[in-house]
């Protein structure tokens, strides 16, 4: 089927609303934040390093047809469990962060599990559960770091202990591992400094994820993503593969925390992972997702398109009102309504379809009872 | 027997009986840990005129088919408009408190109106869109706290500063305004008289709407769409009609809730607001797809009493204060059960 190129055009624009909006408003936003190119470029490394893993731990659940996993919050908190373990034991620098890397696993393999098994039982509605199950995992995670941990579970670092004897600090210094991952190998090219190591672990993912696409259970995860009753009946698993992108998902997302937090380099014990869902989704579809098809592209320009915004809309809000917060609150705004309206559109884009395919059934009725009226 | 035992727990739910059981314990075991029952009692019946209403406002959605209102902070949000505003007229006492419901209708009219007919586009995935569009609007409505032209000296920030606070007393205008009216003290309990009427009335009005023939109407297309649609039943309209009802409701029940509470909390403060009242109505025994007034009630109660009483019998057995954990827990996991029932009560 061949189309002519304004179509080709139009097509091109329908698919990438939001991307298009949002360097528009970046052309505007960048001039008036007054920020200098070196700035914007090394802040940009830096932030595509520090979470481009986290925000590509969303792509297997899309391809299993579960939609945007805000659970990765689950993945996140199993991190930060063994972040705490290793700067309890004092491991340093780059074994420290594959150390907590391996002691987080299991916990997010875990946690990935339950989290599937809940969202087969939620079918049809697994966004807004795995975002109401971030929630209160969060209080269970509350009720082991802030009252089992040094209490039922050994920790004996009265650094990071609060001073009752038992509970974890609000804030724990990552100074042993702080950057390991991004300072492992160096390069400098001007003022902009590289995370070399940092950008080859996120590189292997986006290979493992390209290769696992093409294996057998990606191909299924495909097949139920597209339709669960056909899958079942060609002999997929449907529950069982959904589970597996859960679990998969969850133990990325897991990594992906570790390498954020090392690249920050404190962690907020009870904060730090409670705007990771909503953020990384938000850049996913900045970059042109939706939720029922994303790629590696749509990552990375959305991880660009959203920290720039990031960056740039308190300075632009100063200079447009005069008040920095306003600019804040903006940015705020920005992610929320970007996942209001990409989940709305898409929602109704289905909507749409389904009432037309009602329709077009409805007429072959009609049509086929008039002709055997015609024909009597 | 055995059968009929279970039987009769399932009718009225594990969540039910686990968190009445849990509620009773403490209070048995507070007056030994040295907590006042008499105290502990006015405190739930305070809190429960507080959140009554904004539970309440939930009751429309469901009925009509729209799952649970996760966008309760559109609603919210007109109410704090008609707060904010009422205090700028400057008028105190009941007159005040009505003129900030009457500012804050046409404002819950209009978001609903959007609102409503954005929800009927996105049919099946009503939840998780209003939740954003909920948050959406809390962050929209915190540049306008900051720009809008408010000008009393009791609600911007000091110092020649522009915008809103974050918190504004409503002490000076309609404090406590219903809990007062004709509140009683008997062995020890305080009891909000006024606040409970105030509760008694909407949900007469509630009742009484559902026993209309719009009401039927809307239950009916809750229940069954398409049998409601064959029958004339302008399915999106009812479910417009709901949206916008919800909203109103929530409007005033933020507004009973800020005069139970003294204060008028903007930014931020809305953002998670839809959770607890969600939470409450669940624990009632409703459903995402089913709910009666009296799931309200005994949601709220539940709710309320749980929230009141771990603070404070908690932390005088194990002196340390878990009640927030335990709220999150209880919260968030019960709309987590809820979200996961499948739908048997269709048909």
């Amino acid at each position: 089927m061949s189309m002519s190129n304004s179509e080709k055009v139009k097509k091109f624009l329908i698919n990438n609303t939001v991307p298009i909006l949002f360097v528009v408003l970046l052309f505007f936003a960048i001039p008036l934040s007054g920020f200098s190119p070196e700035y914007l470029a090394n802040e940009m490394i830096t932030r595509l390093g520090r979470n481009s893993f986290l925000v590509l731990a969303l792509l297997i659940p899309v391809m299993a047809g579960m939609g945007m996993n805000f659970g990765i919050v689950l993945g996140a908190m199993a991190g930060e469990i063994g972040l705490i373990f290793i700067t309890d034991w004092g491991v340093v620098g780059i074994n420290g962060v594959f150390l907590a890397m391996i002691i987080s696993t299991p916990i997010a393999i875990i946690l990935g599990f339950v989290a599937g098994l809940i969202l087969n039982a939620a079918k049809g509605r697994e966004m807004v559960t795995g975002f109401m199950l971030g929630f209160f995992m969060n209080g269970v995670y509350q009720l082991f770091v802030l009252y089992g941990m040094g209490n039922i579970i050994p920790i004996n670092n009265p650094k990071i202990l609060l001073p009752r004897g038992y509970g974890i600090r609000n804030a724990i210094d990552l100074v042993n591992i702080r950057q390991a991952f991004d300072s492992f190998i160096k390069l400098k090219i001007g003022d902009i400094s590289i995370p070399v190591f940092s950008f080859i672990i996120i590189a292997i993912l986006c290979i493992f994820i390209v290769w696992f696409r093409k294996t057998k259970l990606g191909q299924d995860m495909r097949a139920v993503g597209q339709d669960n009753d056909i899958a079942a009946a060609s002999g997929i698993a449907v529950k069982r593969t959904r589970i597996l992108s859960i679990v998969i998902s969850t133990v990325l997302a897991c990594y992906g925390q570790i390498i954020f937090l090392q690249n920050i380099g404190t962690m907020n014990t009870y904060n730090s992972h409670e705007q990771v869902g909503t953020f990384a989704v938000a850049a996913i579809l900045i970059g042109g997702a939706s939720v029922a098809k994303a790629n590696i592209s749509n990552v990375f320009i959305g991880v660009v398109l959203f920290h720039m915004t990031f960056i740039v809309s308190p300075r632009a809000g100063k200079e447009l009102v005069g008040q920095a917060q306003i600019g804040e609150h903006f940015r705020v705004f920005v992610s929320y309504a970007v996942i209001a309206i990409s989940l709305a559109l898409y929602a109704w884009r289905r909507q749409a379809a389904k009432n037309r395919e009602i329709k077009a059934v409805l007429d072959e009725q009609n049509e086929a009872i008039e002709n055997r009226g015609g024909s009597q | 027997m055995k059968n009929s035992i279970i039987e009769s727990i399932e009718k009225i739910g594990w969540p039910r009986i686990i968190i009445g059981l849990f509620l009773a314990s403490m209070f048995v075991i507070a007056p030994f840990v040295g907590v006042s029952v008499g105290t502990s009692i006015s405190d739930v019946l305070v809190r429960f005129t507080f959140n009554g209403v904004l539970v309440l406002s939930l009751l429309p959605m469901v009925k009509s088919g729209c799952g649970l209102n996760f966008g309760l902070q559109l609603g919210i949000i007109s109410g704090l408009l008609g707060a904010v505003t009422s205090i700028e007229i400057g008028i105190t006492g009941f007159l005040g408190f009505l003129i900030a419901i009457g500012v804050s209708i046409p404002f819950a009219i209009l978001f609903g109106i959007i609102y409503g007919l954005l929800l009927n586009r996105v049919k099946g995935d009503e939840m998780v869109v209003a939740t954003y569009v909920g948050f959406s609007v809390v962050s929209f409505m915190n540049m306008m706290w900051l720009l809008l032209p408010y000008k009393s000296p009791d609600m911007i920030w000091g110092y020649g500063g522009t915008g809103l606070r974050t918190t504004i007393s409503v002490e000076k205008y309609w404090f406590h305004v219903l809990n007062d009216f004709l509140s009683f003290e008997i062995g020890g309990v305080y009891v909000p008289t006024g606040g409970f009427l105030f509760f008694a009335l909407m949900c007469l009005i509630v009742w009484i709407f559902f026993k209309s023939k719009t009401g039927t109407a809307m239950t009916a297309t809750g229940s069954n769409p398409v049998y409601a649609s064959s029958s004339g039943v302008n399915v999106n309209k009812m479910r417009l009609v709901s949206v916008i009802i919800s909203s109103i409701i929530a409007a005033i029940g933020i507004l009973v809730y800020e005069q139970g509470f003294g204060f008028i909390q903007l930014y931020m403060a809305p953002l998670y607001m839809a959770f607890p009242a969600i939470a409450a109505l669940l624990l009632g025994g409703a459903s995402v797809g089913k709910a009666t007034i009296a799931n309200v009630i005994i949601g709220t109660f539940l709710f309320q009493g749980i929230l009141t009483m771990t603070p404070s019998v908690i932390n005088n057995i194990i002196k340390s204060d878990m009640s927030e954990t335990i709220r999150i827990i209880v919260s968030n996991g019960m709309i987590v059960y809820a979200l996961t029932r499948r739908k048997k009560a269709r048909g």
